[in-house]
């Protein structure tokens, strides 16, 4: 199989938006027929990192890369960078301000969501230029 | 659980998707935060919630969930329910509280799937 790219604008601005880009990668690994398991993993851990993206980051881009035995999902926004990575991966632990809590997010469980579905996650980030998360699932 | 004895016990307005209420639930579950939903939940056909953003309806999807349940007399706005239909996602609306729309089902026998501890 070719290897097959998809990417995506995500837009910072509009929070019912989110998880459009994740949407339309599960239809495509749906059609080209991966497993339910393989899809429900891509799809959690993209939409969580779409929404982290319209939450701390104003959007951003997202480049999904398919070949027949892993899927790498890379995130790419030019937020504000991520203070504490240690903290930022504990359960629990948020910076979303209320309104996001409002929305059903901001738990502090959208970096681990992403580690615990995935089998690689790769985090470069630098404070006030950005933050690229490259997420690796073998299929 | 046939999705339209979900329905009756809560007595449950359709919101769209009413020919999915043939289709069966093996469990459900129900919460606000759609990020514990994600993180927790493992192959539940039903969510019940109480928040009606467009959020719950894509939560759903990428669990591939099969019904929404909306409780408290909660009704999502007209995209919302267009993006569930688009989905194939049943809609349902109940006047019951959380608690209760839970526990009707659960005494009826649909139960969470798995482990209910974290």
């Amino acid at each position: 199989m070719e290897p097959i790219v998809l990417t995506y604008q995500v837009d910072g601005e509009d929070f019912s938006a989110a998880g459009e880009a994740s949407s339309s990668v599960k239809k495509t690994l749906k059609q080209l027929g991966f497993s339910p398991d393989v899809i429900r993993r891509v799809a959690i851990a993209m939409y969580e990192g779409e929404i982290n993206m319209v939450i701390h980051a104003d959007g951003g881009e997202a480049r999904v890369e398919i070949t027949q035995s892993t899927i790498c999902i890379i995130l790419a926004d030019k937020g504000p960078g991520i203070k504490d990575i240690n903290l930022a991966m504990q359960e629990g632990y948020s910076t979303a301000p209320e309104e996001v809590r409002n929305l059903g997010f901001g738990a502090g469980m959208g970096l681990p969501n992403i580690k615990k579905y995935s089998d690689e996650l790769k985090i470069d980030t630098e404070l006030g230029v950005g933050t690229t998360l490259t997420i690796l699932i073998n299929t | 659980m046939k999705l339209s004895k979900v329905c009756e016990l809560l007595d449950a307005e359709v919101l769209c998707c009413e020919e999915g209420l043939e289709g069966e639930a093996k469990s459900a579950c129900g919460s606000d935060m759609m990020s514990d939903v994600l993180a927790f939940v493992k192959d539940q056909s039903i969510l019940l919630t109480g928040l009606v953003n467009p959020q719950t309806v894509r939560t759903a999807q990428m669990m591939d969930m099969k019904c929404i349940v909306f409780v408290r007399g909660k009704r999502p706005e007209d995209p919302v329910i267009s993006l569930a239909a688009d989905n194939g996602i049943t809609v349902l609306a109940t006047n019951y509280r959380m608690y209760t729309a839970c526990g009707i089902l659960y005494a009826n026998g649909l139960f969470s799937e798995g482990a209910d501890k974290v």
